[in-house]
């Protein structure tokens, strides 16, 4: 079943938060990756695999290089359950 | 007409021994991180490397490749021109032709013993543990020297990012004989050529010929795209190979993965669910991402600090520039 953007937020913010640490309020649509949350190119990486299993999409690896913000990957998620 | 005959090996093989040599200068972060603007804490993070070891000027990747193998033989317990065949697996021999197989054979005194170089990256060792087995069981040689050796500081750039501060230089080698019990098992192996691109040289020859001023070839790499497919990918063909060897992780005293980067290591054992006795080789900690001598570094060095562990059975599994890869469950010697 799809999921809302709000699922969708919550649930990569999760995934952020396993990854990283980051606390999941921090995790907010406007920020950046790697400028704002700090997330390296291998984590992001590490994120980008648990949102493909948790949300049964596929997010090639072309892609994830125009995913800058939060928002963005948020975006191609809702979008690619479609 | 007189009948052709064909020749018939040993039925089982395995790993009789091994040998390891490092580049003899250690390099650490603070060494490199000036020209990729970085730091220690950094590339610690990023990467787990402490420090690499790397060749000095006078040390050739022949000359690692001699010090590996000879203790190799010595521990073996076997003569030189008992050898019937050496396998090197290098991305860094500094001709395109000769082999460094053949001035091996010879410096090792393993004449004349067929000699040749495999072009398999990071897997190289793995493809070679696999040619020395299927070898020996066709007849074809009784004992095989395999050995994965690099002087890939030959072939860094400073100012990249992207692979070049990861590298070191090393040797490891195998020698690989018949045996009563099965030491060897199925090799899983393969490639992927659509992702050519993601780690390799960053010009041709011809290219660097033609722009002298452009300098000599470089290694570079797609990391987030190489992580991807060593973690997720790699997880497949390893939990593979342990099923077409009969061996369930619990079983496994091992885990040799190529020493590509820490975080790889990590996640990669992660994936595979490994049970806590199962030792993990960390060698790059210490010594850098050697490519095809990394494997049998690592598995040398888990063994002089756990001599306990010989006779386990040991998971090691290659990959890299092609991309190629190639896994099997080994016992250690």
């Amino acid at each position: 079943m799809a999921h809302t953007t709000e699922e969708v937020l919550a649930g990569l913010a999760e995934l952020v938060t396993d990854e990283t640490g980051i606390a999941a309020d921090q995790v907010t649509l406007e920020k950046s990756f790697t400028d704002d949350l700090d997330i390296d190119s291998i984590s992001m990486m590490t994120i980008v695999v648990s949102a493909e299993e948790k949300f049964d999409v596929k997010i090639p690896d072309d892609e994830v290089k125009n995913l800058t913000t939060v928002g963005e990957a948020v975006e191609f998620i809702t979008k690619a359950q479609a | 007409m007189s009948p052709l005959v064909q020749s018939q090996g040993a039925a089982f093989t395995k790993i009789y021994s091994l040998g390891a040599a490092r580049g003899d200068t250690a390099v650490s972060n603070d060494d490199i991180a000036g020209p990729i603007d970085s730091s220690d804490e950094w590339i610690r993070q990023r990467t787990g490397v402490i420090e690499r070891k790397r060749s000095s000027a006078g040390e050739g990747v022949i000359d690692l490749s001699v010090r590996a193998a000879t203790e190799a033989i010595e521990r073996a317990g076997i003569a030189p021109s008992d050898i019937g065949a050496v396998i090197v697996a290098t991305i860094s021999n500094p001709v395109q032709t000769p082999s460094l197989a053949a001035l091996l054979a010879d410096k090792i005194g393993a004449t004349p013993a067929a000699a040749y170089d495999i072009s398999a990256a990071c897997a190289g060792y793995t493809y070679g543990i696999a040619q020395a087995d299927a070898l020996i069981r066709s007849g074809a040689a009784r004992y095989v020297l395999v050995v994965g050796a690099e002087k890939l500081s030959d072939v860094v750039e400073p100012t990249d990012r992207s692979i070049s501060f990861l590298l070191g230089d090393g040797a490891g080698a195998a020698v690989v004989g018949p045996s009563d019990t099965i030491g060897i098992g199925p090799t899983l192996w393969g490639s992927d050529g659509s992702k050519w691109d993601a780690v390799g040289m960053n010009k041709t020859l011809k290219e660097a010929f033609d722009d002298r001023e452009g300098g000599f070839p470089t290694l570079r790499q797609d990391g987030p795209s190489v992580f991807r497919w060593a973690v997720w990918e790699m997880a497949k063909v390893a939990k593979n190979a342990l099923e077409v060897s009969g061996v369930t992780a619990e079983e496994l005293t091992a885990f040799v993965p190529h020493q590509a980067n820490m975080r790889i290591i990590d996640e990669f054992a992660k994936q595979l669910g490994l049970p806590e006795k199962v030792l993990i080789a960390r060698d790059i900690e210490t010594t850098g991402n050697t490519s095809a001598a990394s494997i049998p570094l690592a598995m040398h060095r888990l063994l002089a600090e756990h001599p306990e562990a010989s006779g386990g059975l040991a998971l090691q599994i290659g990959f890299g520039a092609g991309l190629v890869f190639g896994a099997q469950v080994v016992t250690l010697p």
